[in-house]
């Protein structure tokens, strides 16, 4: 495995910041052999209705610590695609919120799209915010060789408030079950 | 964040961490035993200060946010007469007006520590993007003659590293120290190990071991540095500013200048090889160097990787400690090396320092960046450039 380069992006209050943190605590902890840094937009970047954060995964060192041409590009609004998908490299893989972003021309140099709607189903959790982790377990479901869904468990019951874990294990799986049409 | 809302932690998380490098300099505060933080918020360093309010009131500790900067480092010098491990945490602009009071610390013989996450500047500058350019304010900013140490991390797990060493530094020779941070390693999260507390070196100043009759607070030991007693311990102390005697009185002739002056300046000087701390990455063989620091110092490492690929023999000096400055090993490296290559964050601070301390012996160029850091490619086509 070589360098990875993975961004969510999504508007303030998708729990953005909580996906860059989970993927990169579950690799830096728990993943044997392989490195992650996790960045956050911030400052200028950050202004405006887009929230977005990068995770770098590397079994080497990491010597440049932001984000340069995406190889993951994971999506939850219509701002942050529009903003960000140029960042994202020729051949690379797309994840969207299908209900949420429109997808237009500059999405045709995507290797890959896959599209979930991650709301509906967080909404028969009873709850949208659930979203989040939805996207995360489609993502987990459909690229390989990242992380390991135990790891990302671990990390889900350490971080995610005890009284919500359950609720978000469950959409987890939701994620990971859905079966794009 | 580490504490993740809980806040009945202990004094050392040892454990594995994801974690923020602001967040690690402030746990590596607290490994070592800092016990006061005064300081004044400013980005991007707001989030040690955050912590430090959250973390310290909780293990036996005082968190004061003052009104200003120059409150603040005064606070933390009198936390130390006051018997507490003290800190504080800012970037460029605040460091400025620091800056008169870091040479009170210097003349004063006060440890404390100086949390600098460097921001672009001059003046207001950048505030949320990275910058280098404190490098000969924190060693030139105070009037007067005095040789500060300054530390400057490359990782996470080195904030938390040395945030330690340099109240370690501070308490042995007893000065101001400076940690020179960066806003990419400041707000990036990476993995941070924090050993058992039986493994954290805790040094503290010494403490006088006469009498309090006989007790002289600027008279040195052989190592020029005094020993240190607080308010409190019952023996008589004077902290003053001005040029003192070694009873601490204000005596203001050559004489006591010279004596001081040479003195806080020499207690530094001639530990300078215990002091400084360098990474060398296959610089055996190599032909070119490169010489960096701070988060610049990862891209510079990748550079020597890809170059080394390539066939091309170069090697990285990662200067861990910035002051005091490694005049003699640049020498020698001037003198093996056909090009030093220095990448920073700014206009050419630590170049001029490694062209002064070549003495024309070698080929030394700068490659400078403002508000970002390089990539290891750019680095590399410099690299290629010099073959």
């Amino acid at each position: 495995m070589g360098r990875i380069e993975i961004r969510f992006a999504g508007f303030g209050g998708q729990g953005i910041g909580l996906l860059g943190r989970l993927l990169g605590e579950a690799v830096s902890l728990y993943e044997e052999g392989k490195n992650s840094v996790m960045t956050q937009s911030y400052g200028p970047e950050s202004r405006g209705g887009a929230s977005s954060t990068d995770v770098v995964i590397d079994t080497e060192e990491i010597d440049y610590p932001k984000a340069t041409e995406l190889d993951y590009f994971v999506v939850l609004s219509e701002e942050a695609y529009q903003k960000y998908i140029p960042k994202l490299k020729k051949g690379g893989v797309l994840f969207v919120e299908e209900d949420l972003v429109t997808l237009d021309d500059q999405a045709n140099k995507a290797k890959k799209i896959f599209k979930i709607p991650a709301t509906k189903i967080a909404e028969t959790l009873g709850s949208r915010l659930f979203a989040n982790i939805a996207m995360l377990g489609f993502v987990y479901a459909n690229t390989e060789g990242i992380v390991s869904e135990e790891a990302l468990t671990q990390v889900m019951k350490e971080k995610i408030k005890a009284k919500y874990v359950e609720k978000n294990l469950i959409a987890f799986q939701k994620g990971k079950e859905y079966k794009q049409e | 964040m580490m504490s993740d809302g809980n806040l009945d932690l202990p004094e050392i998380l040892t454990g594995e961490h994801f974690t923020t490098g602001n967040h690690a300099t402030a746990e590596g505060a607290l490994a070592v035993g800092c016990k006061f933080f005064g300081g004044y918020p400013i980005t991007p360093s707001s989030e040690i200060a955050e912590h430090m309010a959250l973390r310290l009131p909780r293990v036996n500790g005082h968190f004061v946010q003052f009104e200003d900067e120059l409150a603040s480092i005064i606070g933390i010098l009198g936390a130390r007469w006051g018997g507490y491990k003290s800190m504080t945490a800012t970037s460029g602009p605040g460091y400025s007006l620091m800056v008169e009071n870091i040479g009170l610390g210097m003349m004063t013989e006060t440890p404390c520590v100086i949390i600098n996450v460097q921001r672009g500047g001059p003046s207001t500058g950048l505030p949320t993007l990275v910058g280098q350019q404190d490098i000969m304010q924190t060693k030139w900013g105070a009037h007067g003659d005095f040789e500060p140490i300054v530390l400057c991390p490359s990782s996470v797990q080195e904030c938390f590293d040395l945030a330690i060493q340099a109240f370690n530094y501070a308490e042995q020779y007893r000065l101001p120290v400076t940690v020179l941070m960066d806003e990419i390693l400041g707000h990036m999260s990476e993995k941070l190990i924090i050993p058992d507390k039986s493994k954290i070196k805790r040094v503290n100043a010494k403490k006088p071991n006469v009498p309090p009759e006989e007790y002289l607070p600027y008279k040195p030991d052989k190592d020029l540095v005094p020993p240190m007693a607080i308010a409190g311990d019952g023996y008589n102390i004077m902290v003053t500013g001005l040029t003192h005697d070694e009873r601490g009185y204000p005596v203001l002739d050559v004489e006591t200048q010279e004596k001081l002056v040479r003195r806080i300046n020499d207690k530094i000087r001639k530990n300078k090889d215990k002091i400084i701390i360098l990474e060398e990455y296959m610089l055996d063989d190599a032909e070119i160097a490169i010489l960096s620091f701070g988060s610049v110092a990862r891209a510079a490492k990748g550079a020597v990787n890809r170059a080394r690929e390539k066939g091309i023999k170069a090697g990285l000096l990662r200067l861990i400690t910035i002051w005091p400055f490694p005049d003699e090993r640049i020498e020698a490296l001037a003198n093996q090396v056909k090009t030093i290559l220095v990448p920073e964050i700014n206009y050419g601070q630590i170049t001029r320092e490694v062209e002064r301390a070549a003495q024309g012996k070698t080929n030394v160029k700068g490659l400078f960046k403002m508000g970002t850091m390089h990539n290891p490619q750019e680095i590399l086509s410099e690299i290629e450039k010099c073959v």
